[in-house]
């Protein structure tokens, strides 16, 4: 064990939780508009806003990204290759030293777009699927989705894009199928990432339905435990380090003080899973930009204070799971310094049961296509009284970054 | 398109040697030393002091690691564990072997 560390008892994670001058990576979606309309979008995405950023915009942020020396950007939605300006964006981006990874559900992944994909060593591409059949995944992601995003895989792989990621929502209806994931990932030389299902967005209507439950959790952590680092998570599973030894990543809840998401029209909040009034930071056409926003927004100073564990305090796991997702215990109507609704001691369960039926907060903005509240197809509802959703974070920016307190250095693949 | 883990194949690093960081890794100093981002691997390392960052930035323009080491201040004593940390830099692709 080597100590190279000077400040001997000031952990890095302790550093993170009180912020740095600029995000180690952030989330950009850059359009609300979708293709698709899928149950559980974090963003409640499907019609373009108006009041989107503009190219010149984009690329003026860009300019800030790569002036605070931000290494990379997670680009998401909506769907963000549905932006005619998309790929000019990301050479904008890579040729400004900062690199791109984007999600996408595969629609447009033609031959073209994945032989020129394979040939760049800054643009890394994320595949959306949520079932490792087509009747597990459509039934969440539309029909015909399954199909798409197999399409995809099978043309990056023919072009010879190795290492791109396979990213899975783990639900109540694909716990049982990560071996299947994990066997298509090999198939296409993907790296598979699971991420947790949060109640954000369109997801605050269908959490009930598609949490794990407390057993297919438990299957998960196991599961996982055993994968090691060749299975990314996003470090989206932290609250399951209370079961015992942490997951790979830095077990943290970085929002506001190492990551945060910029949304279509510039709104910046703390996570990808907070999008809410209650979380929004700023806008990055304020005056002094995303820099102000990110160093001097009330908010986000707030974040990086030291925060009650509140009725965590007296549990002796608390320094694993550090309380679970804000985000989550926030669109579940619980508070935020009390236990994760799906804390793994069972805690989160009885807070739900406590706070009854009172209302719970309702995503802002909405830019579904359709009215909201879509029956998903597969579900088998548990016998649980019915309860408002919860929501958490899914796709944590800081996805597959570990440390390693035990040498002078720590490192993870950054990819999310 | 980067190969999804890192590297493995190089040889152990030895301090006698010249290093160089990876002309497609960026660094960005920070309070507790540095952030150091792998655009190939797409691995993020923590570099946890200022001195280690001293030392990885000096690593092009001394003629070894050892050398690197003493002209950022490293004390006899710790070269050890300085050493140690160079050799997960080399391990994880972050620093290479160049020639003197």
């Amino acid at each position: 064990m080597t100590t190279v560390v000077p400040h001997a008892g000031t952990r890095l994670v302790d550093r993170f939780e009180r912020g740095l001058d600029a995000p180690i990576c952030l989330t950009w979606e850059l359009t609300y508009a979708c293709n698709l309309a899928c149950v559980h979008c974090l963003s409640s995405s499907g019609r373009r806003d108006p009041r989107e950023l503009t190219t010149a915009e984009c690329r003026a942020l860009i300019d800030e990204f790569e002036r605070m020396q931000i290494f990379y950007v997670n680009i998401g939605g909506g769907e963000p290759t549905i932006r005619s300006d998309f790929w000019d964006l990301v050479d904008y981006a890579t040729e400004h030293h900062v690199g791109v990874k984007f999600s996408t559900n595969g629609s447009r992944i033609t031959e073209d777009v994945a032989a020129r994909l394979a040939t760049s060593d800054y643009v890394d591409v994320q595949i959306s699927l949520d079932g490792a059949t087509a009747e597990v995944n459509d039934a969440v992601r539309g029909d015909g989705s399954f199909a798409t995003a197999v399409t995809a895989m099978e043309r990056l792989a023919a072009a010879g894009f190795a290492g791109f990621k396979l990213s899975v929502v783990v639900t109540r209806h694909n716990v049982g199928q990560l071996d299947a994931f994990k066997a298509i990932a090999d198939r296409y030389g993907a790296q598979l990432r699971l991420t947790r299902l949060r109640p954000s967005g369109r997801g605050a209507d269908v959490w009930d339905d598609l949490h794990p439950t407390a057993g297919q959790q438990r299957q998960l952590y196991d599961w996982l435990v055993l994968r090691g680092e060749e299975v990314l998570t996003g470090d989206s599973f932290f609250h399951l380090a209370a079961y015992g030894d942490a997951l790979p990543g830095l077990n943290l809840c970085g929002a506001g003080r190492v990551v945060c998401l910029v949304d279509p029209v510039g709104d910046v909040y703390a996570c990808p899973f907070a999008i809410h009034d209650e979380f929004l930071a700023g806008n990055v056409r304020d005056a002094g930009g995303f820099t102000s926003v990110w160093r001097e927004s009330d908010l986000f100073l707030e974040l990086r204070e030291p925060q009650s564990a509140g009725a965590c305090s007296s549990c002796g796991h608390f320094d694993a799971c550090r309380g679970g997702c804000m985000a989550a215990k926030f669109f579940t109507g619980l508070p935020l310094d009390g236990p994760d609704p799906e804390c793994v001691l069972g805690h989160g369960e009885h807070a739900l049961d406590a706070r009854g039926d009172a209302d719970t907060p309702r995503p802002s903005p909405d830019h579904s296509s359709r009215p909201r509240k879509v029956a998903v197809a597969l579900t088998a509802r548990v016998g649980t009284p019915d309860r408002r959703p919860d929501r958490s974070c899914d796709e944590h920016p800081l996805a597959g970054f570990t440390t390693d307190s035990a040498t002078a250095t720590g490192s993870a693949p950054a990819g999310r | 398109m980067p190969p999804a883990d890192p590297p493995s194949t190089a040889a152990p690093f030895d301090p006698a040697r010249a290093y160089a960081l990876h002309p497609q890794v960026a660094l960005r100093p920070e309070s507790f030393g540095a952030l150091a981002y792998h655009f190939g691997t797409r691995r993020l390392s923590f570099l946890k002091s200022r001195t280690l960052l001293a030392v990885v930035e000096s690593l092009a323009h001394q003629p070894s690691g050892l050398a690197a080491c003493r002209a950022a201040g490293v004390a006899p004593e710790e070269q050890g564990d300085y050493e140690q940390a160079l050799a997960t830099l080399a391990r994880s692709g972050m620093i290479c072997e160049r020639v003197a």
